[in-house]
């Protein structure tokens, strides 16, 4: 690989843009949706609160996921057009999701009182398709958007699954956003869905490789399994250490609630290597890689200057904005 | 009329960019109000401006997050609906968008949250920045998107290599012909449609008397602020016409329904164009105006739909919606002239009156500026067509293969969606204006997360 000139080393780059803004999209706008998915087993004050702890960081969150396929637009767009049409009906629900859940957020408090609950349950709803629909979508593309039995079976696994882990994130924020009986709520929500998206997750991992060959190469073969064991380790000590702090919840009161958060996000961040690595150089597994798919070179040069500059300006502003921020969320008042 | 996938693709792209379009062009040019409001504030204390400051401020946020989720859409339709615009445009339309999305949209997304919960969290000279870097996002975000349409109006700086475009001059290419004429006549299209929006609101705030200091205050900026852009707005639009006519000359014939290649044409007002007949049916015309106002000679030739066989517009939608832009901008020109002179009179005071007819042609106008701008973008997409690269890349040719059916589906639920958020925007709208809040604001030091504004 060192061999690579300029131009082979360009779309690899580019690849891990993407995949980065994609992983962080999925985390933070992952607890965003998983606090809209508790939102309906809250009471009323509750829910205003929970929703005033993401209201200043959905906006900026859910760009990541504008900058993710834009790279993919940008870069990739032989891929990109590939993808998204392969993936068509998921993309339009989940857009319709993120529609419904991002309106929501003003409608339910501007609207006249009577149609709060709708918008609610449109909070709700919204955020249920879109995680349910990129879960599909992950599936999906894993599978090489296989429409077999075998396929569908395993890419509704993850659409039901990613959403869970949402939920595990969201009540992970929200136990360092709040305070007291929203809190303890938070601990019992994350307590429930812990034991099914843990055993989803290892069911899923065990099938991946079944429904892709070339990926059980490249984890299974010598000596790789052993460089690569340290992923799966290091996931079960993240579940486990997650799994203390809800079971003891005069931890979090002693102020290490952050555990379950930060555990959650290392989980999806080693989900996300080893997704990364299962299909690395590939872009459409099996079908295209990413030299096949990017641009020229003089048009990526022209990117790459602009992402080099912004990239980092725009990390520091989201670091400025979550300072801003940090802190416990109250409830959404006027004066 | 079939509805193969490339109408329903068609259909489907100008519903969604339509519906977004609404959004960014109010938020381009309020947010630069709100800005005024917020300086004003500041440098005069007085509360009124305050109150002006945060009624439009949540309408901001509102419009601003049905910019956001419609925009979001936008950024997935380049690929489910014209996959073949990208892979064959995407050396050149892929930084473009590159940088919008690194300049303009981080931009805006993590200041607006500091901008609309900040106030007690952060200084007030930190608060007025987010504020200025809020309203420069939208407008850099404006600045790449219609330097991209704009070179799929008059491309340049390219070269064609294997099928596909390649860059040779990135200058020529972003400040492409008709850039520059398109960014000017936009943003002052949002000044308008903001404007009026303000000026609606408020009018309509005075009739069912519910208007708060802040409401006189606004009333009048939002006046005074059309009755000097739209004098201006007709010279861009004059001279955005000339630009079209030198770079796309089939659209400017149809949009002024000039069928067969004359000297001396004349300006038809109205009509009922035919294309199948080739001719304008109950024309109403001036003698050789066209000829004048385009070519500024009484005898100039200008091109007529016959001399593009095979490659000009539909004509009847590019002509009528020709005339509901300029007809809508005629009408804003009188009313705000007219309202500005009433409002000259009263300068000085706290409070405004105005004649109760003006208020309801104010405020049966709220929403005027959508339509002159809706009429504009079909006037010149419609007028592209059928290429989707002027003169160089057929729309037919970059369709997408997704079964038909599919699109079907999904633009009946995207109409379904935006119908209900239409609705729903304009009534929240009316139910703010009869309901302003009017606590005392926040005091700066005490403002929890969430808090303020919103
Ligand atoms: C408040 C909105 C508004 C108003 C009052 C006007 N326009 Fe406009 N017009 C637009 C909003 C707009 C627009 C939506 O912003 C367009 C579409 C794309 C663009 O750049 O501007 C447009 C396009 C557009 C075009 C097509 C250019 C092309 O793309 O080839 C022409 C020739 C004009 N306008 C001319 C005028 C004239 C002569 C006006 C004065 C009477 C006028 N417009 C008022
Ligand atoms: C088809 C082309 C377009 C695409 C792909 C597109 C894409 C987007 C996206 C993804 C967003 C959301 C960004 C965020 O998360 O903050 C957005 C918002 C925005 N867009 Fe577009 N857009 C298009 C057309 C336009 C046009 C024509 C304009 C104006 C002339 C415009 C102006 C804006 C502005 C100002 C915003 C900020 C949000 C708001 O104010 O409502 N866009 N657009
Ligand atoms: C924001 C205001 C806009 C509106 C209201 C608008 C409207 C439309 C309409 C009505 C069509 C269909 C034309 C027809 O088939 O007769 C269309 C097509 C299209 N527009 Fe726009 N448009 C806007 C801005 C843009 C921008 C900013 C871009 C690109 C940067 C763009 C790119 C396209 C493309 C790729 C097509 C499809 C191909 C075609 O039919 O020509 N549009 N648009």
């Amino acid at each position: 690989m060192l061999g690579m000139t300029w131009a082979e080393w360009l779309p690899l780059i580019f690849l891990a843009v993407m995949g980065f803004a994609l992983l962080v999209y999925v985390v933070l706008d992952g607890y965003d949706l998983g606090v809209g998915l508790l939102l309906p087993f809250a009471d009323d004050t509750a829910k205003d609160t929970m929703i005033a702890s993401i209201g200043p960081f959905w906006d900026a969150n859910e760009t990541w996921l504008v900058l993710g396929v834009g790279v993919l637009l940008v870069a990739f767009p032989m891929a990109h057009g590939l993808v998204l049409q392969a993936l068509y009906l998921p993309v339009a629900v989940m857009l319709i999701g993120l529609i419904l859940r991002g309106v929501a957020f003003d409608f339910r408090v501007k609207a006249p009182l009577q149609y709060k609950p709708f918008w609610n349950r449109a909070f709700f709803g919204g955020s249920l398709l879109a995680g349910a629909a990129q879960g599909w979508m992950l599936g999906s593309y894993i599978t090489g958007f296989d429409t077999g039995p075998l396929g569908i079976a395993f890419s509704l696994g993850i659409a039901i699954t990613l959403p869970a882990a949402y939920v595990l994130l969201g009540a992970g924020w929200l136990i360092m956003k709040t305070e007291g009986g929203l809190q303890m709520q938070a601990v019992a929500w994350a307590q429930r869905v812990l034991w099914p998206m843990g055993v989803a997750l290892v069911a899923i991992s065990a099938a991946t490789p079944l429904v892709h060959p070339t990926v059980a190469d490249k984890w299974f073969g010598l000596p790789q399994v052993f460089a690569l064991l340290p992923v799966p380790l290091a996931c079960a000590v993240a579940f486990f250490a997650v799994r203390w702090v809800l079971t003891h919840p005069d931890l979090v009161r002693g102020g290490h609630g952050w555990i379950v958060f930060a555990g959650t996000v290392l989980i999806f961040v080693l989900a996300f290597f080893g997704l990364a690595y299962s299909i690395f150089p590939d872009i459409v597994i099996g079908r295209m890689s990413v030299w096949d798919a990017a641009i020229s070179t003089g048009s990526l040069n022209v990117v790459f200057a602009g992402v080099v500059i912004t990239l980092p300006v725009i990390v520091g502003y989201t670091v400025f904005m979550y300072r801003v921020f940090w802190g416990k969320a109250r409830a959404l008042t006027y004066g | 009329m079939t509805l193969d996938a490339l109408m329903l693709s068609r259909i489907q792209f100008a519903a969604n960019i339509s519906f977004h379009i609404l959004f960014p062009t109010i938020t381009i040019a309020l947010c630069w109000f709100l800005l005024f409001f917020r300086i004003r504030f500041v440098r005069t204390r007085e509360t009124a401006w305050e109150e002006a400051y945060y009624f439009w401020t949540k309408v901001f946020a509102l419009t601003f997050a049905l910019g956001v989720v419609s925009g979001i859409v936008m950024s997935f339709q380049f690929g489910t609906n014209w996959p073949g615009f990208m892979e064959k445009t995407g050396d050149i339309s892929g930084p473009l968008l590159g940088y919008e999305v690194l300049t303009a949209f981080f931009l805006e997304a993590s200041f607006l949250g500091i901008m609309l919960f900040g106030r007690g969290r952060v200084s007030e000279r930190v608060h007025l920045t987010a504020t200025v870097l809020v309203a420069l996002g939208t407008t850099l975000s404006a600045f790449w998107i219609l330097s991209l349409n704009s070179w799929m109006q008059t491309p340049a700086g390219y070269e064609i290599v294997n099928g596909k475009f390649l860059p040779t001059d990135w200058f020529a290419v972003v400040f492409n012909p008709s850039f520059p004429y398109r960014f000017a006549h936009k943003l002052l299209a949002s000044a308008l449609t903001a404007a009026f929006l303000i000026a609606g609101l408020s009018a309509w705030q005075l009739l069912k008397a519910t208007a708060t200091d802040g409401t006189h205050k606004a009333m009048r900026v939002a006046v005074f602020t059309a009755a000097i852009v739209i004098p201006i707005q007709f010279v861009a639009g004059d001279l955005h016409g000339l630009n079209t006519l030198e770079h796309q000359p089939a659209k400017v014939a149809a949009m002024e329904g000039i069928w067969e290649t004359e000297r001396g044409a004349p300006l038809t007002l109205f009509g009922i164009p035919d294309e199948a007949a080739g001719t304008t049916h109950l024309a109403i015309t001036i003698p050789k105006l066209a000829s004048l106002i385009l070519t500024h000679e009484l005898d100039g030739e200008i091109a007529g739909i016959d001399a593009f066989p095979d490659a000009h517009p539909p004509v009847a939608p590019v002509f009528y919606a020709f005339r509901i832009m300029v007809g809508v901008g005629s009408l804003m020109l009188v009313v705000s002239a007219f309202a500005a002179w009433k409002l000259w009179g009263q300068r000085g005071r706290a409070r405004i009156s105005l004649p109760r007819p003006l208020l309801w042609t104010l405020s049966a106008m709220t929403f005027s500026g959508w339509v002159a701008t809706l009429s504009g973008w079909y006037v010149t997409e419609t007028g592209r067509q059928p290429f989707v690269v002027y003169g160089v890349l057929r729309t037919s040719d970059v369709v997408t293969s997704v079964p038909s059916p599919f699109i079907g589906a999904t633009l009946v639920a995207y109409l379904l969606v935006y119908g209900l958020l239409l609705v729903t925007y304009v009534g929240v709208l009316k139910y703010m204006a009869e309901n302003p809040v009017t606590h005392a604001p926040v005091k700066v030091t005490d403002a929890g997360l969430g808090k303020a504004g919103v």
